[in-house]
């Protein structure tokens, strides 16, 4: 809703990729309020948004889903983004929708990012079929954690200097404090490796809709926790056995997460692996026996792993892993949305520029904040079961 | 005698490719350890079987390719064509774009009806194309959307359409630790509703044939080519023009018409290699067996061993339950070698396996929404159970 950023796209080196009729725009942007970026400006762009999506949708084939990535601190992204999935639910409602969303780290610089997180929470609890939360500092970390890889530079262990993970798509500019391009690199890579099966061969297919099938047991529970390895990678090209199991031990681990969350300590629902590259069956199933024990499962889906392999891996390494797990591990990114949103609101600190926009009411915040609740519930509930015993339960007893 | 094959999803694809070529490797090898004339009676019946003869002399294969996403077809189709020894029929496949996303629901409810005529008339051309049908061989996975989901409705509609033509469901059982997190939904699904329309249910376990790579072949990295490598190397052993018992040259014995008395059965196939007898079948109850023995000595072979009637129940005995097909031609540059196809409790465990996480995993209502979605009911789920339960006890009170 302002036109730096996407003036910029058409401007740089990708400009030929974007069609530059299939843009909306406006002036002012939406001064961080979810109020103004759901209500005033989604309900000022309604009909060019709806027909600028179906002449896209034209073009195609077969649609089989759509990508919607946004932040959930903002203004436009959060309110404008979740107002378009609503459009997006009624108007193609075969569809599937996957939500790429940004959320606010610690260290966050938009004071009314718990308010507009948690209403664009709500939205994305109804209207998305697949979100992964992604967030800033764990993006920050990673690069942080590359750089001292390239810099130290480690005997056996360098970054391809052409790699994928650190080529830089603004290479004209200057790196600044937080570097943004090298963190949405990250965020890039990790939809190109989601859509990789799709788009190319292998021996074992996934498409975007087995994501959603295998992943989501329950509607509401469709908070997808991912991790990219590798981050760096090795000089040589064959690589035994013993560096790709470093691979997969990697994936679980902490460091490569795009969200702070802990999974290995939390209760899996069911976790997906997408390998790229030349890897084979036997390989991965080498390593989800070897990775198993040390991870929970919960009680009803105790060997629930949905694998892929594409043949073609990433450009610069030999191959790459994916994970993405359905965790109970990001119930404490939402408990800890939760407090910071209480805080404020109980002080009711900066509502009134929310209140003052037509449509709002205290009663979306309240509902906002419920639904967000019930979704931690649940949460809850199945962290409950981790420790109990795994039973069979009774069978059918039938007549012969 | 020809058989039509129709090769369903990424699985039933990928394997149906190994199987043509195994046919069409074995049937064309100089080492048949027999007779020239015999060799071309071999070859002229295995070519008669599986495929077509075009102008210029490529065999084409009697298939129906189906999938509903493109990218594994085009492979297939283009694996064959640069072989270019035998290929596909350029309009011998249907395809569609979007796959059916893990989801039986989908293959079953929405893509079955919506395809239905496609396909059949696919498969009615092909049909057409044979002077003798022996059958349909249908090859398919359970653990997936469009060969679990679709294959079963196309195996109903041929059910209806062919009703006196004999129906064999090649089945890939999934590894136990998933590939599909909801594999045991689609698995009893599969089965249950297979188990009214087919005649024979082939199964071949994704973790026993593993092994057989692992142990037996000693390969390090396993790939699925390895895998279904293997899978086919087993059916073309039993596939394989073999004599019938009255003339010996004819070759005649139809593989779909194996003789099973009672229920459409789970058989299986356990290792090849040099004829041998296992002790574990005596642990292990069999309704019928059928050993298909191929190459030297074969005539004067001893399998006295599988007509123990302590093998099998009391109400079939060995002489109606245990059949033994002979052939003296080699099968792929074996000089012996023997294939057990056995309808016994072997599967008892694994079905068993599938039914119980399958069950546990629906008493949470875990992935339910995705099947109600497109009209597959919690009732549809209880129907299976019970039917498998039914299977289960069956089997065990041999």
């Amino acid at each position: 809703m302002e036109e730096g950023v996407v003036n910029e796209i058409l401007q740089g080196p990708l400009r030929d990729v974007f069609d530059s009729k299939q843009l909306i725009t406006d002036i002012s942007g939406s001064g961080n309020n979810w109020a103004v970026g759901h209500k005033v400006f989604g309900h000022l762009y309604q009909e060019q948004i709806l027909e600028k999506l179906r002449k896209s949708a034209e073009h195609c084939d077969c649609l089989q889903c759509f990508f919607v990535i946004h932040s959930m601190g903002g203004g436009t992204g959060s309110g404008l983004g979740t107002f378009l999935l609503k459009v997006l639910e009624d108007e193609f409602p075969e569809v599937y929708r996957f939500v790429t969303s940004i959320y606010p780290s610690g260290e966050d610089d938009v004071i009314t990012s718990p308010y507009n997180s948690i209403l664009a929470m709500k939205e994305l609890n109804e209207h998305a079929d697949c979100v992964l939360p992604v967030d800033n500092q764990s993006l920050f970390d990673i690069i942080s954690k590359i750089d001292l890889m390239v810099n130290s530079g480690k005997l056996g262990t360098t970054v391809k200097p052409k790699s994928l993970v650190t080529s830089s798509a603004g290479a004209f500019k200057k790196r600044q404090e937080k570097p943004f391009d090298a963190m949405n690199n990250i965020v890039a890579n990790l939809l190109l490796n989601l859509t990789s099966s799709a788009r190319f061969e292998g021996s074992l297919n996934m498409d975007l809709n087995e994501i959603s099938m295998n992943l989501v047991p329950f509607p509401q529970l469709h908070y997808l926790v991912s991790s990219l390895t590798p981050l760096y990678t090795l000089a040589d090209v064959n690589i035994p056995p013993r560096r790709l199991d470093q691979m997969f031990s990697d994936a679980f681990s902490k460091d490569h997460q795009l969200i702070q969350a802990d999974p290995k300590h939390s209760l899996y629902l069911a976790c997906a692996l997408m390998v790229r590259g030349n890897v084979q069956i036997s390989d991965l199933r080498r390593n989800i026996e070897r990775l198993k024990p040390s991870l929970q499962f919960v009680s009803w889906n105790q060997e629930g792993w949905k694998t892929s392999l594409c043949s073609v891996p990433p450009v610069g390494h030999c191959h790459s892993l994916l994970a993405l797990a359905n965790n109970t591990c990001v119930k404490p990114t939402f408990m800890d949305l939760r407090e910071r949103f209480t805080r404020l609101y109980k002080k009711k600190a900066h509502l009134h520029h929310y209140l003052q926009i037509e449509g709002m009411e205290e009663s979306c915040f309240s509902e906002a904040l419920s639904s967000l609740s019930a979704l931690i519930q649940e949460y809850s509930q199945l962290d409950a079961t981790k420790s109990m015993p795994v039973e069979d339960l009774p069978r059918l007893s039938v007549a012969v | 005698m020809s058989i039509v094959t129709v090769q369903l999803g990424q699985c039933g694809n990928q394997i149906g490719f190994e199987v043509f070529d195994a046919l069409f490797s074995d049937s064309h090898c100089t080492q048949g350890l027999c007779s020239k004339r015999e060799n071309e009676a071999y070859r002229s019946s295995c070519k008669e079987r599986f495929f077509n003869e075009e102008e210029n002399g490529v065999p084409i294969a009697r298939a129906v390719l189906v999938d509903m996403e493109p990218k594994v077809i085009n492979q297939t189709l283009s694996k064959a064509v640069q072989s270019s020894r035998w290929k596909y029929g350029q309009r011998s496949c249907f395809c569609q774009k979007q796959g059916s996303g893990n989801n039986w629901a989908y293959g079953y409810s929405v893509h079955g009806p919506r395809h239905e005529e496609s396909v059949m008339n696919l498969i009615q051309k092909e049909v057409e194309k044979c002077d003798s049908l022996g059958g349909f061989f249908i090859i398919m996975s359970m653990a997936g959307g469009t060969g679990s989901g679709l294959g079963t409705f196309i195996t109903q509609n041929l059910q209806d359409q062919y009703s006196s033509s004999l129906k064999m469901n090649h089945i890939i059982w999934p590894y136990g630790t998933g590939e599909v997190i909801v594999q045991n939904y689609n698995s009893i699904l599969t089965l249950s509703h297979l188990y009214r329309s087919s005649d024979a249910l082939l199964v071949h376990e994704n973790d026993a044939v593993h092994k057989i790579c692992a142990k037996l072949m000693n390969i390090k990295q396993i790939s699925f080519n390895n895998i279904n490598q293997v899978i086919a190397h087993q059916l073309g052993s039993v596939f394989q023009p073999t004599y019938s018992e009255e003339g010996s040259f004819h070759y005649r014995r139809n593989p779909l018409g194996i003789d099973w008395q009672v229920q459409p059965p789970l058989s299986r196939l356990p290792t090849l290699g040099k004829r041998s007898l296992s002790e574990q079948l005596r642990f292990n109850t069999s309704i019928a067996n059928l050993v298909v023995l191929r190459g030297k000595d074969v005539h004067s072979a001893d399998v006295a061993g599988f007509k123990d009637p302590a093998l099998y129940t009391s109400w079939l005995g060995p002489d109606n339950a245990f059949n033994v097909w002979k052939t003296q031609r080699a099968f792929s540059k074996y000089e012996k070698s023997a294939a057990l196809v056995s309808n016994s409790q072997f599967l008892v465990k694994p079905l068993d396996m599938i039914v119980s996480k399958a069950w546990n995993m629906f008493a949470s209502k875990a992935y339910i929404h995705q099947y109600t979605k497109f009209g597959i009911e919690e009732e549809d789920f209880l129907d299976s159970f019970t039917l498998l339960e039914q299977v289960v006890a069956s089997y065990c009170n041999l």
